[in-house]
């Protein structure tokens, strides 16, 4: 009886089996229906987690001792276009944060007059999609301020972030909607750690949407837009990865 | 290679599998090898496990692993992107289907009657006894055979009710949006990254039950056994005496 299951036949089998589900699932993922019910799901998430759950809820702020002691970079470490190279040398003083799209005031501040607007710290936690996670205190302007201050309009549903780098030739650039855009933790951060922020993490001036993962906290942001649709901007997924690569607009799952 | 259930075809045809199990298995079983597959394909991204509530490259890890080879990701190349498209997809239908299974089974009484488990049978002499029926391939004939023994009882009341939970839990730990609805979740697993590293965990204890119940279903009798999840129908495997002879 033994023989009936050797264990190279049982690999083997398991192999073949995962194999063959391989090979039916990559085929089915180039159907053009298959991939968009594929990818509802991300709809479904983000539908189920707005419904059963606090819209402005807020994330877990952590003490100073539990941070990382070393946060990591990722995604570009230096923009490197000539522009920006040109500020940083400057320490960021020609630097303007463009304010633009559905206002009736836009704006074009400095990074001196950002710093003298109400100020939020927080000590919380970043998620890469990749899977790691390190926590540390981001200091800076709450994005609803500034989006207030420019006098943002009634048919504005979403904010999208243009930032100074490039990945290839596409410029970086991300997006959130309004109940993220005006929730209490989302700044724009100068801060790491009490120190002003590096190039490296996103000098002078980086999102952060709390409840999202890492993708969406646009770097090296130069304009930030209110707009109706994301259809017009890139290729209209609302950011480089979610138009180039296929990750979720949504990215609080 | 005869096996028990297999020879003797006069015994009972009885109804073994409700519908309701029927549907519910063959469901899950796409959706846990999906979600197994892809769910190595995200930990491709980053092959590293920690404990706690944060750990990247700089942090200890307790666990490191090469990449997995593509024929045991979905897709079959690397991409973290479409990895996560079809996990998330698939673990809304795993939680969907696992959600009705334990409602329905509930309301037709096949917990109740099926896998609860007796007094008689967590005497130890009972367990000892069976674990050294399972060591011996000496498998449940006759009457005996219509109900589940102890170890099957525990081994899938252990997955229904401990591991296939942890596991929807464990995945909404990870959420960052979920982490701010209920942040009760990090609490209960120390942290995110503890929860991931839980999460792999379970899916390594999945994937050797499913191991097991493979060699289990093959030794039994892969035809009766098969054909009665699929049709509900199982032939009592015939009393030892008369099958040897």
């Amino acid at each position: 009886m033994n023989r009936l299951v050797s264990r190279r036949k049982l690999i083997a089998g398991l192999a073949i089996g995962a194999g063959g589900l391989l090979t039916g699932c990559d085929r089915l993922a180039k159907n053009e229906s298959f991939r968009h019910a594929l990818f509802s799901a991300e709809n479904i998430h983000r539908w189920a987690q707005r419904l059963l759950t606090d819209r402005d809820a807020l994330a877990r702020e952590f003490s100073p001792e539990e941070r990382s002691p070393y946060f990591r970079t990722n995604g570009t470490r230096n923009p490197g276009t000539p522009e920006y190279t040109s500020l940083a040398k400057g320490k960021f003083a020609d630097y303007r944060l463009r304010v633009t799209g559905l206002v009736d005031r836009p704006l074009s501040l400095s990074m001196a007059q950002i710093r003298q607007m109400p100020l939020r710290s927080q000590i919380t936690r970043h998620d890469c999609v990749e899977g790691w996670s390190a926590i540390g205190k981001w200091t800076g302007v709450p994005l609803k301020l500034l989006l207030s201050a420019a006098r943002m309009k009634d048919n504005a549903r979403y904010v999208i972030f243009h930032c100074a780098d490039f990945m290839g030739s596409i410029p970086y650039y991300e997006s959130v909607d309004l109940i993220d855009a005006l929730h209490p933790q989302t700044i724009m951060a100068f801060a790491l750690n009490d120190k002003t922020l590096d190039v490296g993490h996103g000098a002078p001036l980086r999102l952060r949407v709390e409840r999202q993962l890492g993708y969406k906290h646009a770097k090296y942001v130069m304009e930030i837009e209110a707009v109706h649709e994301l259809t017009s901007t890139g290729l209209g997924k609302g950011g480089y990865w979610e138009d180039q690569a296929g990750y979720e607009w949504y990215a609080g799952i | 290679m005869t096996t028990a259930g297999e020879t003797q075809d006069t015994s009972p045809l009885i109804k073994r599998h409700r519908l309701s199990t029927r549907l519910w298995h063959w469901t899950n079983f796409i959706c846990v090898s999906i979600l197994l597959m892809s769910g190595l394909g995200i930990f491709n991204a980053h092959p590293r496990l920690y404990w706690g509530q944060f750990g990247a490259n700089y942090d200890h890890a307790w666990l490191m692993l090469p990449r997995f080879p593509d024929w045991a990701t979905i897709p079959g190349h690397y991409s973290l992107a479409m990895s996560r498209r079809w996990h998330l997809a698939f673990a809304l239908i795993f939680l969907a289907s696992l959600l009705l299974y334990l409602l329905w089974s509930l309301l037709n009484r096949h917990f109740s009657r099926d896998l609860s488990v007796r007094r008689e049978d967590v005497r130890p002499s009972h367990i000892w006894r069976d674990i050294k029926d399972h060591a011996l391939l000496r498998f449940q004939v006759g009457e005996a055979a219509r109900h589940y023994n102890v170890l099957q009882k525990l081994s899938y009341a252990v997955v229904l009710f401990i591991l296939l939970p942890l596991m929807v839990l464990t995945g909404l730990t990870m959420s960052p949006g979920m982490n701010a609805a209920w942040p009760w979740l990090l609490d209960l697993f120390g942290g995110r990254q503890s929860a991931r590293s839980i999460h792999f965990i379970i899916a390594a204890l999945l994937l050797a039950f499913f191991i097991v119940h493979l060699i289990m279903v093959l030794l039994a009798g892969p035809y009766n056994e098969i054909r009665s999840m699929i049709t509900g129908r199982y032939r009592l495997p015939a009393e030892r005496g008369e099958q040897d002879a």
